[in-house]
């Protein structure tokens, strides 16, 4: 696959992954859809739960419009969905785009704190831990670490939670988040002991990755060249390692954001923020079928989409690439 | 100034000092960063911080205390092969494996060792951490310890089943899927990139949304989630042996499939194999415990750790730690796990290319 | 003439960490002395694990990967540069002494451009401004024969070939007027026609400059173009030292005999007899639609005897082996084993024809299993051809390690605890253990050590003489060739470009390739790499 489109080897290879990202979305919304519909067990069914009788379930049937060929069904959802409606919930009539979109906000905020924090954070703890090869702060940090991503986010989310009310005494519990936070850094405040839960959990995976990824550049040969021409370890790092670990940092640091978006859900939870992960876990329980496609479209989406930003963002730095022969 | 505070500061300096003389710069370091941060914080934020502090440090000494000591136990104990390979064990490593076979008999043997029964109520509401209920009761009345020896069962068997079960799967789809090439890779290696694009507690919540709730299912979902990532690692490290030249020799001298598989493939990746199973062990028990943090996990009346917490979790606020309970023990399980494998991987990366 | 570099009894050791036991501490040099005069090359000679490159490097009071000196001094211009400050060994590195690598593709900085590069050291330490660096630098760029000289430094590494990085690598050392260049096989990664070039570049580089040099090597014949003094090296110890004129006229030591006398072997070509065993008629073969490899590749082996292939990297030498043993059907042509034609395809043929033709590999380590004892490797083949176990088996076993000169104790080894010729010896009994009448040798003694290479050929000669297998032996290397075969083709870019007996393909007439490979081999004489530049062009755009 390829196909060079008559343009330099680098835009190729960019709109080959890009088109790939697409392509994946596509697919994946078929799976969400037809693959679901697929499971064994009945919506119409479940749905009525105790009073399934025969005529009541042909009744749902038609009145959600499942007795419709799945084919004509998935190509009206796609189509609603690139037009931004996602339908109707089970649950409460209400328009499934309109929550979508206020908790998608919610949820990005949420997000973008955490990420503000945590990518700086742990970059620099991974240059620390390189720096520090092998002796006592390179150890510590490794066991932290190792600790952090095996400790449950409800784990490390309770314990804040715990420790804010020793300290502020009962009663006084965390912030109210109310129905919208809108972005503003006053805001910041308000979801600090989410933000920081996500930050626990995402810090430790981008610190391993980072220091991984520099190790390897610091065997390099050409950093053993540099050494042997008198050049002090600072100036290696800053002339010679770090344009090379530009790349691999950029992948890092956009597959854990992508991992970010797994953890918001179960962080939405224990804090009850009203984003699309509580959004879409309620539906789960309720079996709302509707919002449980759009939601889980919109997450896998977000996901694909930076997986391919950090496909992207690594080939655009991998100077082999950029300066082609 | 209370005579454990004496004590406790008296020792540490001790040490911090002894440390010092005969130049042993790390302990040296260890020891005099805990006297000083255990004096921060009993200034700064009095009694209760400095416990906690003196409570953190020992919880680790005595980790690494018992760490040492079972190693040692262990070398006394195993045959000549398996004692050397328990040797390189760091005492990360050697405290987890403790942990894990506690942990392990805790669930086998749960019906001996719980005091009391699993929806046996013995007590008021949330009851703080006496002798008789040595954590505690939790928010029906139950005691806190035995529904956690109980849930230890129901949690390693789920998540010990869906392990093996994705383990299964993965290694036989990848292994096929490296030796045989061809489309039959392609077709198998790009469902595998698909299932790989959406995140796995997404996906396992679509399903189970969609699913009949019981504990068959739950598993069989936690499997064919997580076989993707082994089926990726399998392939990799199959694709790693196949093109080495004995693999070669070996079809060139017209050996089948079962003979390259069986016995030039697989005796070279039994250490990462056994790494990853317990990375995917690990991940079940994290997995397994979100489900039912969420309530999509296992249902009650069984509980499960996960459950527990979602019980507990009203009292948080309350200052009730009935919640954190089954969480720490989570993690420290997970944690134990994860060490375990480090040492593996890194046993693997000295024996493969180990150039000194 | 004042002394550059004393080098008095310099002990080198390192910590190994065997898994589950205690480090314990090893030497790698064990008091080696040496001195150097400015402008003056002297040549370390070795196997590998001779501790040549760690002495090299000691010059710059560096030891890699966790190697460290631990005795003995290395005077720089009367100074004990091992007594340094840090700060201080940094000032002498890139400014009196550098270092050229082995391998210049990953010596340099893919990010960086190799001007840049080129002139880091002499710009750092404050030798000269960068305007005059890079003048410098385009000059020395033109002294080694680079295209394009006043552009060449705005590349990239990845945009240049191997040889340009060797010689832009040695640029780089030169930049900044070094008293000492260490220069560590620098060309034992080219191709042979690359190496010639390179090795005169550098030879006139130092001679315009009058740098002195370290030249580490393992090739004897290399070393004795280009240095005053040379350095026999084993085991971290000197075993000859004096000028280049005694070592190779009158050695006195008995490894440095061996050393000089790898090349001497010619081995006597056998008449054309009994008929081919093994026939490829007008062989095409391609990895995909427009990737053709092989162009009508025609050439045969008679019964009992011994073909060379011979060819550079990409030649096609790999790819005809691989079409012989079924791995890639050609795409026109036919294989003859025998006088019947073979199954293009490996799954087509029948065990009895996988049987009689055998492979050895140029990788030992990765030919074997290293799960399995040496016992389970060689008597595979006899389980599964012969169908004999239990101590049928292990007698023939036990006949098959004396075959090799190994014998019965080596049974129970695994390969890890091999060295690198016993581990080829083992790959050669498992062959001979299906008692193949073809062996395809693929550059079986490339990756070893002369004279361990010198006893792998020895021993495939006997069998020969023993058994009557026939070799197709596939190298790159014109010295084995004469050592070993009967008759000859020598391949480039997937053609055969001469093919015949021994006798015949080494003598003139030449066509230009064979020429250009017979003359770019090394001889173990004086001067010979003089009489061969004047022999022919070096291209100004050579690589």
């Amino acid at each position: 696959m390829a196909k060079n489109f008559g343009l330099g080897p680098v835009a190729s290879l960019l709109v080959q992954r890009i088109g790939i990202g697409f392509l994946l979305i596509l697919a994946i919304s078929a799976l969400l859809f037809i693959g679901v519909e697929m499971l064994p067990g009945d919506f119409a069914r479940n749905y009525l739960g105790q009073s399934a009788t025969p005529e009541a379930v042909a009744n749902i049937r038609k009145e959600l419009g499942l007795d419709q060929p799945i084919i004509t069904r998935y190509l009206g959802w796609l189509g609603g969905v690139l037009t931004g409606d996602f339908g109707q919930s089970w649950a409460n009539k209400a328009s499934v785009g309109d929550q979508l979109f206020k908790r998608l906000s919610n949820t990005l905020f949420l997000a973008t704190v955490a990420a503000v924090f945590a990518v700086p954070i742990s970059v620099g703890l991974g240059m620390v831990a390189v720096f520090f090869r092998n002796k006592l702060p390179d150890h510590v940090i490794n066991i932290l670490s190792l600790a952090a991503i095996s400790m449950p986010e409800f784990f490390i989310g309770y314990l804040f939670i715990f420790f804010f009310a020793l300290l502020l005494g009962i009663g006084d519990g965390p912030p109210i988040i109310p129905g919208s936070p809108t972005w503003s850094l006053g805001n910041v405040g308000l979801v600090a002991l989410p933000a920081a839960t996500l930050v626990v959990v995402v810090l430790a995976h981008m610190m391993r990755m980072t220091r991984a990824a520099i190790l390897n550049i610091m065997d390099s040969a050409y950093i053993e060249t540099a050494e042997l021409k008198g050049v002090n370890m600072m100036t290696v790092i800053r002339k010679h390692a770090a344009p090379n670990a530009i790349s691999p940092i950029i992948n890092v640091v956009a597959l854990n954001l992508a991992y970010l978006v797994v953890g918001v859900v179960v962080v939405e939870v224990i804090f009850a923020y009203p984003g699309m992960g509580q959004y879409f876990v309620d539906a789960v329980r309720v079996r709302d079928m509707p919002v449980v496609q759009a939601c889980g479209m919109v997450f896998a989406g977000v996901y694909i989409v930076l997986n391919m930003l950090a496909d992207v963002g690594s080939i655009m730095a991998n100077p082999r690439l950029m300066h082609p022969k | 100034m209370s005579l454990f505070v004496f004590g406790y500061f008296t020792l540490l300096i001790a040490g911090s000092s002894a440390a010092a003389y005969y130049k042993r710069s790390e302990a040296f370091g260890v020891l005099f960063t805990v006297t000083l941060a255990s004096m921060l914080f009993g200034i700064l934020w009095g009694q209760v911080a400095f416990w906690t502090v003196g409570i953190i440090f020992a919880s680790l000494a005595a980790a690494a205390g018992l760490g040492y000591c079972f190693r040692a136990y262990m070398v006394m104990l195993l045959p000549e092969q398996a004692s050397r390979f328990m040797k390189s064990a760091p005492l990360t490593a050697s405290f987890g494996l403790l942990v894990i076979i506690i942990t392990l008999l805790f669930a086998i043997f749960a019906e001996q060792i719980a005091p009391f029964g699993e929806r046996q109520i013995v007590g008021d509401v949330w009851e703080p951490a006496t002798a008789e209920f040595l954590l505690g009761t939790d928010n029906l009345g139950r005691d806190m310890f035995s529904r956690l020896i109980y849930g230890a069962q129901t949690t390693i068997a789920v998540a010990l089943a869906a392990g093996i079960l994705s383990f299964s799967i993965g290694m036989f789809l990848s292994f096929t899927a490296a030796v045989v090439g061809g489309w039959v890779d392609q077709v198998l290696s790009r469902i595998n990139d698909l299932m790989l694009a959406i995140p796995t507690l997404i996906f396992a919540l679509v399903v189970l949304a969609a699913l009949p709730q019981n504990i068959f299912v739950l598993v069989a979902v936690m499997a064919v989630i997580d076989q993707t990532r082994v089926f990726r690692l399998g392939r990799a490290l199959a694709i790693d042996i196949v093109v080495q030249d004995y693999v070669e020799a070996a079809r060139l001298r017209g050996e089948g499939w079962f003979w390259i598989i069986f016995r030039e493939i697989l005796p070279n990746v039994l250490t990462p194999l056994i790494a990853e199973f317990g990375l995917r062990f690990a991940f079940a028990i994290l997995f397994l415990s979100s489900l039912s943090f969420l309530g999509l996990g296992i249902q009650p009346p069984e509980a499960d750790w996960g459950g527990m917490v979602k019980d507990n979790k009203d009292g948080i606020i309350f200052l009730v730690p009935a919640a954190l309970y089954p969480g720490a023990a989570i993690a420290i399980l997970a944690v134990c796990v994860n060490m375990v494998v480090d040492w593996l991987l890194n046993r693997t990366a000295s024996l493969k290319g180990g150039r000194g | 003439m004042s002394m550059l570099l004393q080098v008095r009894d310099l002990k080198i050791g390192a910590t190994a960490y065997p898994p589950g036991e205690d480090p314990i501490d090893i030497g790698i040099v064990h008091g080696v002395s040496f001195d150097l005069e400015k402008g003056k090359v002297i040549g370390l000679i070795g196997e590998s694990g001779a501790g040549k490159s760690t002495i090299g490097l000691a010059a710059l009071a560096y030891g890699r990967g966790g190697v460290r000196i631990t005795g003995g001094s290395v005077l720089l211009d009367g100074k004990d540069i091992l007594r340094y400050t840090k700060a201080g060994i940094r000032d002498i590195r890139g400014r009196h002494v550098c270092y050229v690598a082995q391998s210049a593709a990953a010596g340099f900085n893919p990010a960086m451009r190799l001007a840049d590069q080129v002139i880091e050291a002499t710009v750092l330490h404050n030798i000269m401004g960068r305007a005059e660096a890079l003048e410098r630098a385009r000059y020395l760029f033109g002294v080694l024969g680079l295209p394009d000289p006043d552009n060449f430094g705005t590349r990239y590494p990845h945009q240049v070939s191997g040889g340009q990085l060797q010689r832009a690598m040695t640029a780089m050392a030169l930049c900044s007027r070094p008293d000492l260049i260490v220069f560590d096989e620098p060309t034992t990664a080219l191709d042979v026609t690359t190496q010639i070039d390179v090795l005169a570049a550098i030879k006139h580089a130092i001679e315009e400059t009058e740098t002195a040099a370290i030249y580490i090597t393992h090739d004897l014949a290399v070393v004795a173009q280009i240095s005053d003094d040379i350095m026999v090296l084993q085991h971290g110890n000197t075993v000859e030292y004096g000028s280049v004129q005694q070592i190779i006229e009158e050695p006195h030591e008995q490894y440095t005999r061996d050393l000089i006398s790898i090349r001497s072997d010619i081995k006597p070509e056998q008449p054309d007899q009994s008929g081919a065993l093994l026939k490829l008629e007008g062989i095409d073969a391609e990895y995909g639609p427009n990737a053709k490899v092989l162009f009508d590749v025609t050439i045969h082996l008679p019964k009992g005897q011994t073909l060379a292939v011979v060819g550079e990297s990409g030649s096609g030498k790999s790819t005809t082996a691989r079409v012989i043993t079924g791995l890639l059907p050609p795409s026109k042509g036919q294989v003859l084993f025998d006088g019947q034609p073979l199954p293009p395809a490996l799954k087509d043929r029948s065990k009895d024809q996988l049987r009689e033709l055998q492979m050895i590999y140029q990788m030992a380590d990765t030919a074997m299993n290293p799960r399995q004892t040496v016992a389970e490797i060689i008597g595979r083949p006899l389980t599964f051809y012969f169908g004999l176990r239990g101590e049928e088996r292990r007698r023939k076993v036990t006949e098959l390690l004396d075959m090799i000169e190994m014998g019965d104790p080596f049974a129970e080894r695994y390969p890890a605890e091999l060295s690198g010729g016993q581990k080829q010896r083992v790959c050669i009994a498992r062959s001979l253990a299906a008692q193949p009448r073809l062996l395809i040798c693929d550059e079986p003694t490339s990756a070893l050590d002369p004279l361990v290479a010198e006893g792998i050929l020895k021993l495939l000669l006997e069998l020969q003489a023993e058994t009557g297998v026939s070799y197709l032996f596939i190298t790159h290397d014109i010295a084995t060739v004469r050592a070993i075969a009967d008759s000859i083709a020598v391949m480039y870019m997937g053609k055969v470009v001469r093919f015949g007996p021994k006798s015949k393909v080494l003598n003139p007439p030449f066509d230009d390739y064979t020429d250009l490979l017979l003359k770019s081999v090394p001889e173990m004489e004086l001067g010979w790499l003089e009489k061969a530049l004047a022999g022919r062009k070096m291209a100004a755009a050579g690589n």
